[in-house]
Formats: C-alpha cells, structure tokens, sequence
C-alpha cells in the first residue's frame, strides 16, 4: 500500500515513454517515405515499396523499377533523407543539450563560434585551395570542420582564462567576441573573393544537393559518438538546472559536466556543418517545441529531438527540392521560413503558457 | 550523526580574506547558527563547509578532513541550501527533490526504485505529496522552501546547511519551517549549520550562536550570552532590546528612541 504511488508513477512514465516512442517513429518513418517519393522523377509508391522489400534479407521482390529509377532512389535521393535526418537529429540534440549546459532558452548548436569557425574555414577552402574537383577528397568539409573545432576551443580557453570564477555567462560572451573576429575575418576574405561569392554564399545558407553516400559514411561515426554521449549526459543536464553551485553541492562537477557536452555538441555539430553548411533554426525550434509537449526533463527532450530533428530536417529539405523544382532554396530559408510559423501553432496551442 | 570541526580556515577572494582563520566546533545533533551583519562571512564560511570554495586550514567531519573527500562522498554527508535556490523551468516537485538523490547514483546512471522510494518519503514526510507533479516554479514561497528542504533531505546527509531558509518567507512560514527543521533534527538526529539575519528566530532555534564580523568570530556562545543590547549595538550599529520572557523566550525587539514621544504629543 505504501509503495502504490511509486508504482502507479512508473506505469504512467512508461505509457507517456511508450506514446512518445511510437509518436516519434511514425513521424520519421513517414518523412522517410516522403522523402524518397516525391521528387522530380515520379517513381510510383507500389515499386518504392518493393524495392526497400527487396532489401529485407530473405525476401526477393521484383519492384520494376528501371536501373536508372533504382539509381534515382539508391543513390540520389536515399542518402540525401538519411543525411538530412542526421544532420537534423544532430542539430536538434545539440541545441538541446547546450540549452541544458548554459540554462539558456537562446543557445543553439552554433553558439560558441561553431558556425562563424565552419564559415571562415569553408570560406578560405573556397577561396583559396585551386581547382577542388581534382582533389581525391573534397576539402570543403574538413576546412569547415576544423574551422568549426577550432572556433569553439578558442572560445572555451579565452571564457576560461577571462575570470576567476568560471561561469557560463563568461564562456557565452567569449563566444560573441570570437564569432564577432571569425565572422569579420570571413567577410574580409570574401571581399577579397568575390567570384567565389556566390559559392561562399549558398554554402552559408545551407544545402544537400549534392551528397551522396560518402558524406553519410564522413559524418555517421560523429553522430554516433556525440548522441551516444549526450545521451549518457541526460539526467546530469537535469541536474545542471539547479545551477552550477547546487549542482556541484550535490556530488557532481558542473564544469566536468559543462566541458564534456559542450565537446559532445560540438563534434556531432562540427561534423553536420561539414556536410551540409549552416543550417538554422533546427537547434533552437526543434527543442523547444518538444520541451512545450513533454515538460523540461533531458531524459525525454534529448531522444526526441533526434528523431524529431531528423524528421523536421527531412521534411524541410523536401520542401526546398520541390517547391520551385527543379531550382532548389536554400534549406535554411526554408527551415527558417516554415519553422517559425510552426513554432508559433505550437507555442500559441500549448497549454503551458496558457 | 556527524559533528562538524572548523578549524583556522582562510578563505580570500581576489587575495582579501573573507573568512579570516576561522573555528567553530559544530557538535553532533546540535544547531548552530551563524550570526553577523551583511558580509561578516557567513555565507562565503557556509560554502567552504559544503566544499564549494576553496580555503586554507581545515575542516574536519567526524575526524576526516572533508578536502580529502570527493565531491561525491561529501555531499552524502554534507547537504546546502543556498539562500536563493534555483528553481528549474518546468521540472516537477518530484524530479527536483529527486535530484537530492545524485551523491547515490552513478554517474550516467538513473534512478533506482530505491532512490524514488526515498524521494516518496521525505515527500510525505513534508506534505508534498499532494503537490508532487506541481512545477517547482509555480510554488508559494512557504511551499517552495519546503520543497528545497526536501531535496536536501533526499540527500540523506546528517549535517545540514542552510543559508537563510527564511529569508524569503512571511513570518507564519518562517516560524513553521523552522519548527520543521527542529523536528527533523530531533527525530533524524541531523547537525544544523545555519546562517539566520532575524536575531529573534536565531536565539529561539539554534543552541549555539556565532557571531561573526568582517570574516572573524567576535563572539559565540549560548544565545542568552551572544544576544546582548551592547554586543548588537557594537557590530550591527542596531539599537535593539533583548527581552528574555518564560512563555514567549528570546526576543530581540529593534527601537526608535525618540518616536513614541512625538506620537503621545499629537
């Protein structure tokens, strides 16, 4: 009798967990199938299902699908969902996660000089490394990666030298004053280039038109390793709330904490960067707009924004493929564009700040 | 049952000291409570005790100095409220008490039924469990600090820190959970270190008195000998009266000399 609430609590905690999964799963195997039907080259949904049949092992089903209809799924628009929903979970993750580290409703995955790094990385790759097509390896995401590292750990030993008393709010403004350089320096470059503009320029807003299976496999090992540890992080970032102090009276390091997923993120961000340039707005909106539904609690936003962020992302890439077909948007125009809106439905329906 | 030892401990901010070679002996199952004017130390003392600052001399808990503790095994020992606790967005009374249960867990661990079992019963314990699904942030500041105190409590760590518990209260909650914390003490056997501003409550609670000023003890004792109209008019430059009545205790009453005249002229 005594023990009853702690049971009753838990069956409702695995109902809502149970609800939530399927909710989740649904919404990205949906987008998936989305993803891969629609496009320029109509390819009729009954084959489409054959053909992923077909790769279920012990079963063999002829789709009918021309060898260039099955070359248009495989290897066209297949690995652009898939690294669509990578780059979408991992940005949504990591936004989450440094809103945990930093109890910050504003921080997003580019906060600590992540994005103006990538910028001036994958700016000077642009403009100064010749011919890149002759390259066995293309160096515009390794720049843009190294630029992105590099930026958040100047960042984090200029927040961490600034003040004695090493504080959040020490380590955010270190990342304006060394976005504020990076980005000055990569527009300074850029005037310098200015046939290379455009290029800079539709990098920065973001695209996946032209990846393939490479990228997948460059980016899939950093997903893992930065998920797989934010995950770990979950109940430590609920801790974290408490803030540093109360967190540190209770038997944790919150600058331990700190350090361990701001390096998380920033890898798994780094890497999506690398891919796919800046894509905005999935860090910030994704979170939130689950936080809205489920409550605050880490356990539940960190694996729902992976799946979340991987469906928002696949859906929003959809729509910049298709809308002016066969011309695409910018995926961060479109992110921003149909995310906001979104956002607002669900700021404004939830029951929370009603 | 902890007893907590201070002894000749330095703590200095920028290279100016404000603890000053401070030692207090802090029995087992006693109350102390530091007293003082605003920035005498008692906060900055407080959070060396908790292992939060860094300080020179020593601090000892049953004989083990808590500097060669990790953070993990003190704050099993050891649980802080600081004066103005953060109280996170949206998380539940349940998950914030919860997190009292950190010292027990792994490190990327969770919950064990056992960890919520205790959670549940220190909710009972102080009538929350009607409120346990409320959002912390939406609390009554009496509801509130107990819910603080919960937390603490889920810690289950026999000395208890407390940083002005009252600060933020009316002075029927101030009473109450006070009177709570007293109850707890007795009935856990816990070791209360608390730093009070109201002098009344102070005398009526704690056992012990430290009176600190500018980082140094300038006198401790019981709270009859501490609570004194010259001691409080030299380091608080209060003009106070201590009354010490059999139904009512100590009491330490601000004046205004002066004032009742002009009102009897009126």
């Amino acid at each position: 009798m005594d023990l009853e609430p702690v049971t009753s609590r838990e069956i409702r905690t695995a109902r809502v967990g149970l609800r939530l999964s399927i909710v989740v799963l649904v919404s990205v195997v949906v987008s998936v199938l989305l993803g891969i039907l629609v496009g320029a080259v109509g390819l009729s949904a009954g084959s489409v299902f054959a053909e992923l049949a077909d790769k279920v092992p012990g079963i063999t089903v002829d789709s009918g699908l021309s060898a260039r209809d099955s070359a248009i799924l495989w290897e066209l628009r297949m690995p652009r969902v898939v690294l669509a929903g990578l780059v979408g979970g991992m940005l949504a993750m990591a936004g989450a996660a440094f809103q945990g580290v930093f109890r910050n409703p504003l921080a997003d995955p580019y906060l600590l000089g992540v994005a103006a790094g990538a910028g001036l990385g994958a700016t000077l790759a642009i403009a100064y490394l010749p011919d890149q097509t002759q390259w066995p390896i293309s160096p515009l995401p390794i720049a843009a990666f190294a630029g992105a590292v590099l930026g958040v750990v100047v960042t984090y030993v200029l927040g961490r030298s600034g003040a004695r008393q090493f504080a959040a709010s020490t380590l955010i403004l270190a990342g304006v004053a060394v976005a504020a350089f990076l980005t000055a320096t990569q527009t300074f470059v850029q005037q310098q280039n200015t046939d290379t503009f455009r290029e800079v320029y539709s990098w920065i807003l973001g695209a996946l038109g032209t990846v393939g299976w490479r990228e997948v496999v460059l980016i899939l090992p950093y997903v893992i390793l930065s998920g797989g540890t934010l995950l770990l992080y979950r109940r430590l970032l609920d801790v974290m709330g408490v803030g540093d102090e109360e967190a540190d009276s209770v038997g944790i390091s919150s600058a331990a904490v700190r350090l361990a997923v701001v390096a998380a993120a920033t890898l798994g961000t780094a890497a999506a960067v690398a891919v796919s340039g800046l894509i905005g707005f999935v860090g910030i909106i994704v979170p939130h707009a689950i936080r809205l539904v489920v409550g605050s609690s880490y356990r539940l936003i960190l694996p729902l924004s992976l799946g979340f962020g991987a469906a928002f992302l696949i859906l929003a890439d959809l729509i910049a493929r298709s809308v002016l077909a066969p011309a695409e948007i910018p995926i961060g125009v479109v992110t921003a564009f149909f995310g906001a809106p979104f956002f607002l439905l669900v700021l404004a329906r939830s029951r929370r700040f009603s | 049952m902890s007893g907590l030892r201070v002894v000749d401990i330095v703590v200095a901010y920028n290279g100016t000291p404000v603890v000053d070679r401070i030692s207090v002996d802090v029995p087992s199952t006693s109350w102390v409570s530091l007293i003082g004017p605003n920035g005498a130390g008692k906060t900055t003392l407080l959070r060396a005790m908790a292992g939060l600052v860094p300080y020179g001399g020593q601090i000892e808990i049953d004989r083990q100095p808590i500097g060669a503790m990790s953070r993990r095994r003190l704050s099993q020992m050891v649980a802080y409220l600081p004066q103005r606790p953060i109280l996170p967005e949206g998380a539940s009374v349940f998950d914030y008490v919860a997190i009292g249960r950190t010292p027990y867990i792994p490190y990327w661990g969770t919950e064990t039924p056992e960890d919520r079992a205790v959670v549940e019963k220190v909710l009972d314990r102080l009538d929350l469990r009607e409120i346990a699904d409320r959002q912390i942030a939406s609390l009554s500041g009496g509801e509130a600090q107990r819910a603080v105190l919960a937390r603490a409590l889920a810690q289950q760590s026999a000395i208890l820190l407390l940083d002005e518990p009252t600060s933020a209260l009316d002075v029927g909650h101030q009473q109450q959970v006070l009177e709570l914390i007293d109850e707890l003490r007795l009935e856990q056997g816990l070791t209360i270190i608390s730093a009070l501003h109201d002098l009344t409550l102070a005398g009526q609670f704690a056992d012990h008195l430290v009176l600190l000023d500018k980082g140094e003890v300038v006198s401790e004792g019981d709270p009859s000998e501490v609570l004194t109209e010259e001691t409080i008019k030299q380091y608080y430059h209060a003009s106070v009266r201590v009354t010490m009545e059999p139904d009512a205790g100590l009491s330490v009453i601000p004046i205004r000399p002066g004032r009742a005249v002009r009102r009897t002229g009126r």
